[in-house]
């Protein structure tokens, strides 16, 4: 049975359209995330489906139920704000037990969620605190298990790790992964970030202007991205775009918009259906599928480039350079010495590239 | 080379700059808030030695003098045995009129208002910005084309002269400025807070009272100081709305101090008008550093 279904969903804000014939249905157990740039109507989603805001239009389900005009507390959902949103006058207990209290819950039934909660959370020793006395992490912890204690089915998380520090937020990240495993309740993660998609999510949903752009597992949306724009959105650094025009030669060849010596042959590229001739195109190839010197050698398309910025990070280097005008990024070895001025040959294999029509920017 | 530097670091400016306590800036600076401080003092000075001087002494004709002998009869007399009209029973009576018009009229003017800007701040109805333009504009319409109006609605409803009637007024005009106060302080607090309160199952009062009334304490200081302020201070209405007996205890001290009958007893006039800007007084006291935290919030985010 599917844990959340949402039918022909609409939200309009007077004259602006968010939200249009929105259709998407998460099952039970599943880690959904709603990935997209702001703006792009994603959290406006999430609060859809608390409750928080009515529709303009379209039905949401959760457990079979038609929950559209139900109340957020009454939709068996918990939520966690990227701001925390704890109750700065509250300690950590009044805080975790405040819905409960509403509720109407018996008190040894309160103490018992609050205690199992703030185990699993690892905040017992915090639970007479006020918020103002909290770290970011806790506070964030705090949150969560304020969304634990309701035993409800579905979590939503609205981007609960932006107000954190790059190091806090990988680790919550995997704790958040862990709970995931533990409970195994469907959850559903808002984000603007790509890295907490991939590592987290069974599925993600890439939003755009309001709609899904593609809903797959994070390998399938690395691999085969749908448009350009799901494709230069997912993976970091991003995909490289060459412009060019695909020529039909017995087998598909790509003729690189400010020439190339060589035109590469694209004959290992799977066509989702067979290519008219003269099709202009983008071809897109992630840096970390290039390779380079002797091993580029080998590869169906190679051709060699001009360093002319690189970056080291560690483990490896982006190296920035130009191909027939055209910007391209490529990964080498951390410990590999690279020179502003120095030639290298890159290559890689088209069964790797993506190939996006040039005027609908839709997958070839 | 590199030694001359050395010395240079040694021998150079080093941690904070001196300053000159006396410097001409502050001289400058300090001497004026003094005179402008003594030019506002000196009047609450004169005020204070005028009304534990006799009678006798202020006949002299040096009111910036000390006391020769410090008297507290003008105080009481001005407290219990001063006359107006009929009535010689002092300021005490007005007192007691203040108070039972004061604390139920700061009382309802700010739980209607605090209600009135949670629920345009955060339950945004359909028509609520009209209703809060209409409640604005109310503000800016003067005083005197509603006096006579409310008169007569005050009449109709059997509340003319009565201090329920006059409690119904403060109520009112206390309306705009205080609902705008709340709305604007309740769109300051984050909205994530309203809608985690609502996925936990509070309702339209659960909100109310258990999340923002406590967080808006500083705010609620703001509005108790403006309404006491300006509901003890008021004149007007209170001579307009009610009669003698009760009448608040402005309009009491200005009878006592422009009866006409004998000799003017300045000593008893400024200990009466002391005795009524006590009240407004020690509520800024109590409350001063609530109140500077209320006006200055929203301001900064904590």
């Amino acid at each position: 049975m599917n844990s959340i279904e949402i039918k022909k969903l609409s939200l309009n804000f007077g004259e602006v359209v968010v939200l249009k014939d929105l259709d998407l249905s998460i099952e039970k157990g599943e880690f959904l995330v709603l990935l997209g740039a702001s703006g792009c109507g994603k959290s406006t989603l999430l609060n859809c489906i608390a409750g928080l805001l009515d529709v303009t239009d379209g039905q949401i389900f959760i457990n079979g139920q038609n929950v559209t005009w139900y109340e957020p507390a009454q939709r068996g959902i918990g939520m966690v704000f990227q701001s925390y949103a704890l109750y700065p006058q509250m300690t950590v207990k009044g805080n975790l037990s405040f819905g409960l209290k509403n509720a109407g819950l018996p008190k040894e039934e309160i103490e018992n969620r609050v205690k199992h909660a703030s185990e699993i959370l690892q905040i017992e020793s915090l639970l007479d605190r006020k918020p103002a006395a909290l770290s970011g992490g806790q506070r964030q912890r705090v949150a969560i298990g304020r969304a634990l204690v309701r035993d409800v089915e579905v979590f939503l998380f609205d981007e609960p790790l932006s107000n954190l520090d790059a190091k806090l937020r990988t680790e919550l990240r995997v704790e958040i992964k862990r709970l995931h495993q533990k409970l195994d309740n469907t959850m559903i993660y808002v984000t603007h970030d790509q890295i907490e998609a991939m590592t987290l999510a069974d599925r993600i949903a890439v939003m755009r202007d309001g709609l899904i752009q593609q809903f797959d597992t994070p390998k399938k949306i690395y691999n085969n991205p749908v448009n350009k724009y799901v494709a230069g959105f997912i993976g970091s650094p991003s995909m490289n775009f060459l412009k060019g025009t695909i020529l039909q030669d017995g087998k598909p060849i790509f003729k690189l918009e400010g020439g190339l010596d060589e035109s590469p042959d694209l004959s290992n590229y799977k066509f989702q259906e067979s290519i008219k001739a003269e099709t202009q195109v983008w071809l897109g190839i992630r840096p970390e599928t290039i390779v380079t010197g002797d091993e580029a050698k080998n590869m169906p398309v190679n051709f060699s480039l001009e360093v002319e910025v690189f970056e080291p990070m560690g483990a490896d280097t982006l190296v920035w350079s130009q191909i027939g005008g055209q910007e391209f990024r490529f990964m080498v070895d951390g410990n590999s010495s690279v020179n502003v001025g120095d030639r290298v040959t890159v290559g890689f294999d088209p069964a790797h590239a993506s190939i996006f029509d040039i005027d609908n920017e839709e997958r070839l | 080379m590199a030694n001359s530097t050395v010395v240079h670091s040694i021998d150079g400016p080093r941690g904070p700059k001196p300053r000159k306590m006396l410097s001409r800036r502050n001289i400058i600076l300090y001497g004026t808030l003094l005179v402008v401080a003594v030019y506002y003092l000196i009047p609450l000075y004169v005020m204070l030695v005028t009304s534990v001087k006799g009678m006798p002494e202020i006949r002299l004709g040096n009111i910036f003098s000390p006391p020769v002998e410090v008297t507290f009869e003008p105080w009481v007399k001005a407290w219990a045995q001063a006359c107006t009209g009929l009535n010689c029973d002092g300021l005490s009576r007005g007192f007691w009129n203040s108070v039972k018009i004061t604390i139920p009229s700061v009382f309802v003017s700010i739980a209607i208002a605090s209600i009135n800007g949670y629920a345009l701040a955060n339950w945004r109805f359909k028509g609520a910005n009209l209703f809060f333009t209409i409640l604005i504009f109310g503000a800016f319409i003067p005083y005197q084309i509603m006096i006579y109006p409310l008169v007569i609605l005050l009449r109709d409803l059997g509340l003319y002269t009565k201090l329920p009637g006059l409690i119904l007024i403060h109520t009112i005009f206390g309306m705009p400025i205080l609902t705008l106060l709340f709305r604007n302080y309740f769109t300051t607090i984050p909205e994530e807070l309203f809608k985690a309160a609502r996925v936990d199952g509070a309702g339209f009062w659960g909100i109310y009272f258990r999340v923002m009334m406590p967080m808006s304490l500083p705010i609620f200081a703001v509005a108790i100081v403006l309404q006491v302020t300006g509901i003890w201070n008021d004149f007007l209405f209170g001579v307009i709305y009610t009669k003698p007996a009760n009448y608040p205890m402005t309009v009491q001290l200005n009878n006592i101090v422009n009866s006409v009958q004998g000799v003017t007893e300045y000593n008893v006039n400024m200990a009466a008008t002391l005795l009524t800007g006590l009240v407004p007084l020690a509520i800024y006291f109590i409350s001063g550093k609530l109140f500077v935290r209320g006006i200055a919030a929203g301001a900064v985010k904590g």
